[in-house]
C-alpha cells in the first residue's frame, strides 16, 4: 500500500503554508524572503508558483521507481515500501548523479557547504510511517494538496475531471510519468507552463541502464572464456613454432639445450 | 661564476611552465577544499557535473591503450608489440590515476570515496564504475610492477608477477571492457537531457570503440614523444602497422556513429545554426581526417604523419567526452556553464602531473626496452616474456638482459 499526494492547482490560492510547514518540519528558515523566491532550492523543498494567478506546485515526485535511487552507487536514495524517496545522508559520497539521472532535476546540493548533502522533499518519512500525513497537506486551508492512498487519490483525481472536463486539462501528471510518482498533479493550465515536462517516457527510467547492467555477469563469463580461449590457442601455436626448432629460437631455449648438454656431457 | 654548468638543475621552458601550472594548481586545491565546491567551481542545481565529469570520461578513454595492447600482446600473441606494451601499460596507469584524482576533487565528501566497497547498489551504473576503477587501477599496477621490481632486483617478486600475468591480464581486459563502456551507460539514464546528437542507446558500444580507437593513437602519441625526449621509440614498420589498425577502428567506429544517428533520424539535427552543431561537426572532423589520413601510405608509414594523425585522434576523443559531459548537457539544463578558472587550473594540473609522472617513470624505471648488441645487428630487448615463463620455460628472468 503505497501513500501518495494529489495536487489540484485549481483549488490552490497560494497562501504558501505548505511552503512553510515544510520549511518547519525540516528545519530550514522561511522568512518572507524565502516565501517570495520561485525556485526550489537546497533551503526550500517545494515552492508554489504563481503565474498570472495561477497557482503550481513544484516538490520531489518521490517516483514509484526513482531514477535517482537506481543511480545511486551507495543507495543513500532508496524508494520506501510506504512512498517516499527517502536520503540517508551518512552513505552519500556526492557523486551528485541523482541530480543528473533525476527527470524532474529535483535534488539539490549544499554547494555552499564544505560538507555538502543532497536536498530534496522526502515526503516525511517519518509522519508518514506514524501514519499521519505530510506536514504540506496538514497544512492546506483549502484541500488542494491531499495525503492518501495513491490508488484512491487516482481515482478521486479521475473522478474531478470526469465531473468538470472544463476545469482541467485532461491529465493527470504523475499517473504514468517516468512509470508513475507519487505526486500526482491536476491542473487547469498546461503542467508545461510550470515547467514540467511534458512526453516524458511512461516506462520507469531505471530500466534504461539496468538492462545494460544486467549484462555484466555475462560479459565477465563469456570474456574469460573467450579470452582464455584465444591465449591458449595462441600460445599453443608459439609453443609448436618453438618446438619446431626455427633457427632464431628464443635465448631461454638455448640455454635449455646448453644444460642439456652439460648433463649429457 | 667559473663553475662547470654540468650539476646544476637545468631550469628549461618547459619546466617553468610546469611549475606556473601547478603552482596555480595547488592554490586552486587549497580553495576546493578550504571553501569548498560552490566557490571554487561554476556548478551549480542545473548543471551538476562539469568540466572534472568530462576531464573523468576523457583520461579513462585515452587509458584505453593498457586494455587493448595487453590483449595484443599476452592475448593475441602479437610479440612483436611487447616493446611498447610497459610504456602504455603506464600511460593507462596514469590515466586511471588521474580519474581518481578528480573524483575526489570533484566529490562533495572525498573520504567517502570508498562506501561503494560495502555500501551497494547493483542496480546503479556508478556503483559498476567504481569496483571496475577500483580492481582495474590494481591490474595495471600488477601489469607495472615488474618495472619496479627489475629495477629493485627482486627477482623471486618478479617471478611470482610474472606468473599470474595471463589471468591479470585477462582479468584486465574484462573489466576495461566493462567499464569503458559503462562510463557511456551513465548517460542511459538521460534520455531528457543529453543532446540527441549524442544520446544514443548505443552509448556503451560507442564508448567502448572509441576508447579502443584512443589506445591505439596513444600508443603512437607515447612513442613519439618518448623518442623526442629520451630518443626511444618503435621501430616505423611497428608505429605503421598500429597506423593502419586505428584507420580500420577509426572507420568502423564512425560507421557506427553515422548508422545510429541515421537511424534515430536525427541527421536533420546538424542544419541548425547551433553551438552542439558546430561541437559535433569539430568532433566529427578530429576523427575522420586522421581516418582518411591514415589509409594513405604516405601518411601511415610516416612517422611525423603517423603522429599528428594520432594528436587528432585523441583529440577527437577528448571532444567526445566534453561534448557529452558538458555541451550537450547545456541545452536541457536551463542555464550556461563554463568551467571557472580554478577548475581549468585544476584540471591542467592534473594533465601536466601525468606527463611529468611519465617523464620520471621512464627516466628512472626500465619502461622502454634498450636496444643491445647482438650478432648481426642491433635487437630491442623487451621486458621479460611472460608468457613463456608460464610454460615453465623460464624460471626466473634475465635481469640483466632487461636493463644493466
Amino acid at each position: 500500500m503505497s501513500k501518495a499526494l494529489l495536487y489540484d492547482a485549481t483549488l490552490c490560492i497560494g497562501c504558501k503554508r505548505c511552503e512553510q510547514a515544510c520549511a518547519e518540519h525540516n528545519h530550514l528558515p522561511y522568512d518572507d524572503a524565502v516565501a517570495a523566491e520561485q525556485k526550489q532550492s537546497e533551503h526550500k523543498f517545494t515552492v508554489v508558483l504563481n503565474k498570472d494567478d495561477k497557482f503550481m506546485r513544484r516538490l520531489c515526485m518521490n517516483c514509484q521507481d526513482p531514477a535517482c535511487a537506481s543511480a545511486c552507487p551507495v543507495a543513500a536514495l532508496r524508494k520506501t515500501a510506504a512512498g517516499p524517496v527517502i536520503y540517508e545522508e551518512e552513505r552519500c559520497m556526492g557523486c551528485r548523479y541523482c541530480m543528473v539521472a533525476c527527470p524532474f532535476s529535483v535534488p539539490r546540493y549544499e554547494w555552499n557547504k564544505l560538507l555538502p548533502k543532497v536536498r530534496k522533499c522526502t515526503m516525511c518519512p517519518d509522519r508518514v510511517s506514524k501514519g499521519l500525513q505530510t506536514a504540506c497537506a496538514e497544512a492546506c486551508p483549502t484541500g488542494a494538496t491531499k495525503f492518501g492512498e495513491r490508488d484512491e487519490l487516482i481515482a478521486e483525481a479521475q473522478q474531478r475531471i470526469h465531473d468538470n472536463p472544463g476545469n482541467y486539462v485532461n491529465h493527470i501528471y504523475g499517473l504514468n510519468e517516468v512509470g508513475g510518482t507519487s505526486v500526482l498533479l491536476l491542473s487547469s493550465v498546461p503542467f508545461e507552463e510550470f515547467g514540467y515536462q511534458s512526453g516524458l517516457m511512461t516506462e520507469a527510467m531505471p530500466e534504461l541502464t539496468y538492462r545494460v547492467l544486467s549484462k555484466v555477469p555475462d560479459v565477465v563469463t563469456l570474456g574469460g572464456v573467450l579470452l582464455g580461449g584465444v591465449w591458449w590457442i595462441t600460445n599453443r601455436r608459439a609453443e609448436v613454432a618453438a618446438a619446431e626448432g626455427d633457427g632464431h629460437a628464443s635465448p631461454i631455449q638455448g640455454k635449455e639445450q646448453e644444460r642439456g648438454q652439460k648433463k649429457n656431457g | 661564476m667559473d663553475k662547470p654548468e654540468l650539476g646544476r638543475p637545468r631550469l628549461t621552458f618547459w619546466k617553468f611552465v610546469l611549475a606556473v601550472i601547478l603552482l596555480a594548481g595547488f592554490y586552486s586545491l587549497l580553495l576546493r577544499f578550504v571553501r569548498g565546491l560552490g566557490a571554487s567551481t561554476n556548478l551549480s542545481d542545473a548543471f551538476p557535473w562539469g568540466l572534472w565529469v568530462g576531464f573523468k570520461l576523457f583520461s579513462v578513454a585515452l587509458a584505453g591503450g593498457g586494455f587493448t595492447l595487453a590483449a595484443v600482446v599476452h592475448i593475441f600473441n602479437l610479440r612483436r608489440y611487447r616493446p611498447v606494451l610497459r610504456p602504455i601499460i603506464l600511460t593507462a596507469f596514469l590515466g586511471y590515476s588521474m580519474f581518481i584524482v578528480s573524483l575526489i576533487i570533484d566529490l562533495g565528501r572525498p573520504y567517502r570515496v570508498w562506501h561503494p566497497l560495502v555500501m551497494w547498489n547493483e542496480h546503479s551504473v556508478m556503483f559498476e564504475i567504481a569496483w571496475c576503477v577500483m580492481l582495474y587501477t590494481t591490474v595495471l599496477i600488477l601489469e607495472f610492477i615488474p618495472a619496479l621490481f627489475e629495477r629493485l632486483q627482486w627477482k623471486k617478486a618478479l617471478s611470482w608477477v610474472h606468473g599470474i600475468t595471463i589471468p591479470v591480464v585477462i582479468a584486465g581486459v574484462i573489466l576495461s571492457t566493462l567499464h569503458q563502456s559503462s562510463l557511456g551507460s551513465l548517460y542511459l539514464i538521460v534520455p531528457g537531457k543529453l543532446y540527441p546528437l549524442w544520446y544514443s542507446p548505443f552509448e556503451p558500444v560507442f564508448f567502448f570503440l572509441s576508447a579502443l580507437c584512443a589506445g591505439v593513437a596513444m600508443t603512437i602519441f607515447a612513442s613519439w614523444h618518448s623518442s623526442k625526449a629520451f630518443g626511444k621509440q618503435l621501430e616505423l614498420p611497428l608505429l605503421t602497422g598500429l597506423g593502419r589498425v586505428l584507420a580500420v577502428l577509426l572507420a568502423f567506429y564512425l560507421t557506427v556513429r553515422a548508422l545510429d544517428l541515421l537511424h534515430r533520424d536525427v541527421f536533420h539535427l546538424l542544419k541548425l545554426p547551433r553551438t552542439e552543431t558546430y561541437l559535433f561537426f569539430l568532433e566529427a572532423v578530429l576523427l575522420i581526417v586522421p581516418m582518411v589520413l591514415l589509409f594513405f601510405r604516405k601518411i601511415h608509414e610516416n612517422l611525423t604523419a603517423l603522429y599528428f594523425c594520432s594528436v587528432l585522434t585523441l583529440l577527437g576523443v577528448v571532444a567526445n567526452r566534453m561534448n557529452v559531459a558538458v555541451a550537450g548537457m547545456e541545452a536541457s539544463s536551463g542555464t550556461y556553464y563554463f568551467p571557472k578558472w580554478t577548475e581549468l587550473s585544476i584540471t591542467l594540473t592534473l594533465v601536466a602531473s601525468a606527463f611529468a609522472l611519465f617523464a620520471l617513470a621512464v627516466k628512472y624505471l626500465p619502461v622502454f626496452p634498450v636496444t643491445s648488441p647482438v650478432a648481426g645487428g642491433h635487437r630491442a630487448v623487451s621486458p621479460k616474456p611472460a608468457v613463456q615463463v608460464l610454460a615453465g620455460k623460464l624460471a626466473v628472468p634475465e635481469l640483466t638482459d632487461v636493463r644493466s
